[in-house]
């Protein structure tokens, strides 16, 4: 690729933060960098990535205000974890973790674990369980 | 101990050859990113279908974090000091120590819950590299080599990505440098940096890395929209176009970050050869981003069946074969 080529496809995702270093050929054929703000392709990766991420998140808050799932299969999406992911951050077991999706055993849950729950999602305990809240989310 | 370091940032295009080349820059050895990631021999290609992340196969341009690392310090003898922490707090006061005795420390931490960064790029990703040079306010200093300048993070900010969680977690692992040779022989590292590239992009009896692993990527992109379906096929190819121009790729998954490596080490070495296989080197790249503009449009297009993904796959056959003869003649000049 040449310096001239390097793309500036902006989809601002980077968000001004910073422009990222790509290595070309200037017109002598020594290699050098230019800084970009983004590349088409890339950028349409990225928001598929993202798509997928949103699309996730929207069926779980379905399920949650439906009854079918506690707000922590909500917020699980919302933050792209898995119940791994969730379980190793709140130190319990994934079948502990998965057992507490159902809005059923979620709503016996004692203070403290709901204190594990929400802290992991930057929540206080009053939010994690107010399902109302997700009425306004998207 | 609220005395800064003084320490040079400078930006590069991936973190853990960022990392390496600014801590020795800091210690008097100035070797440039391609520098540090030739000798420390990063570029590579494997596709494990069995290795999953977030449901979809994952596909690298680069070995496993940490080994360019390994690589580099052995290659010029220099000696890390590393430590992983299974205390936070302790974490954090090592951490201090270091700062008080005027210690640049390296450290990998996440980017999920790193505040400073983009986004849209902030996945639950595990192993990225930055340095904290020092404490302002009660504020950390942050070089992070992805930045164009400095970035500050509070106490419990830096806690938090040290001991983010799940794939490669961190567990507040931290490096600084202990011991810096008096001399060193550049040209032998970079001669072994070049010989394990090819190696390992030839040899491998495996057929998931190298030259293989690009046929064994082809053949499983060919048939990803008959076996998934049109909405998961373009997932997953447009998974490896994330990797490919993932931040610190350089472009074109690290492949004109390496040629501008071989650039420098036609100079070094004496060898015109080098540098005449560099300028070859930019046109596979520019092959690897023809790809990426299909599966772009594929992926644009990814409610609809689509066609592209034979194009996508010829392609990639394309750039196996031109990549074999390359390593094959980077091989011979080498040696």
């Amino acid at each position: 690729m040449k310096t001239t080529e390097v793309p500036q496809d902006d989809a601002n995702m980077l968000q001004g933060k910073f422009r990222e270093p790509v290595y070309s050929l200037d017109e002598n054929g020594n290699y050098t960098t230019v800084p970009s703000v983004g590349w088409e392709p890339k950028n349409e990766v990225m928001k598929e990535a993202w798509d997928q991420v949103h699309t996730k998140t929207e069926l779980a808050r379905q399920q949650v205000l439906s009854g079918l799932k506690s707000p922590l299969a909500y917020y699980i999406e919302k933050e792209i974890m898995d119940i791994g992911l969730l379980a190793k951050y709140t130190g319990m077991w994934r079948w502990t973790v998965k057992r507490h999706l159902n809005p059923k055993t979620f709503s016996r849950l004692s203070r403290p674990t709901l204190e594990k729950y929400a802290k992991v999602f930057n929540l206080s305990v009053e939010e994690l369980i107010d399902i109302n809240r997700l009425k306004s989310e998207k | 101990m609220d005395q800064p370091i003084d320490f040079k940032h400078k930006q590069s295009a991936h973190c853990e050859n960022g990392v390496v080349s600014n801590l020795l820059g800091f210690y008097g050895i100035q070797l440039s990113e391609p520098m540090v990631f030739g000798i420390g021999s990063g570029l590579f290609f494997s596709h494990m279908p069995f290795l999953k992340v977030g449901g979809i196969p994952v596909t690298s341009f680069r070995p496993l974090p940490g080994i360019i690392f390994k690589r580099i310090s052995r290659r010029l003898g220099i000696s890390f000091e590393r430590k992983k922490f299974r205390n936070p707090a302790k974490a954090m006061e090592a951490l201090d120590n270091n700062l008080a005795l005027g210690i640049p420390t390296g450290m990998l931490v996440g980017v999920y819950h790193l505040s400073y960064f983009p986004d849209p790029y902030r996945f639950h990703f595990n192993a990225h590299n930055l340095v904290v040079v020092g404490k302002k306010d009660g504020n950390y200093l942050i070089s992070d080599p992805v930045m164009n300048g400095m970035e500050q993070l509070t106490y419990d900010e830096l806690l938090k990505v040290r001991y983010a969680k799940g794939t490669f977690a961190p567990n507040g692992h931290m490096y600084w440098v202990k011991q810096i040779p008096a001399e060193f022989d550049l040209k032998q590292a970079i001669i072994k940096g070049i010989k394990h590239t090819c190696k390992d992009m030839l040899t491998i009896p495996i057929p998931m890395f190298g030259v293989k692993g690009i046929r064994f990527l082809s053949r499983k992109v060919r048939s990803y929209p008959s076996r998934l379906g049109a909405r998961k096929a373009a997932s997953y190819t447009g998974q490896i176009v994330r990797a490919q121009e993932e931040i610190g790729t350089g472009g074109a998954g690290f492949r004109f970050m390496y040629g501008a490596f071989l650039q420098e080490a036609a100079v070094v070495l004496n060898k015109p050869v080098l540098r005449d296989l560099s300028i070859e080197l930019s046109g596979i790249g520019d092959l690897w981003r023809e790809f990426a503009v299909i599966t772009g449009r594929i992926v644009k297009n990814r409610n609809s069946a689509d066609e592209s993904y034979d194009h996508a796959a010829n392609l990639l056959l394309v750039i196996a074969d031109k990549e074999e003869a390359f390593f094959k003649k980077l091989k011979a000049a080498v040696s």
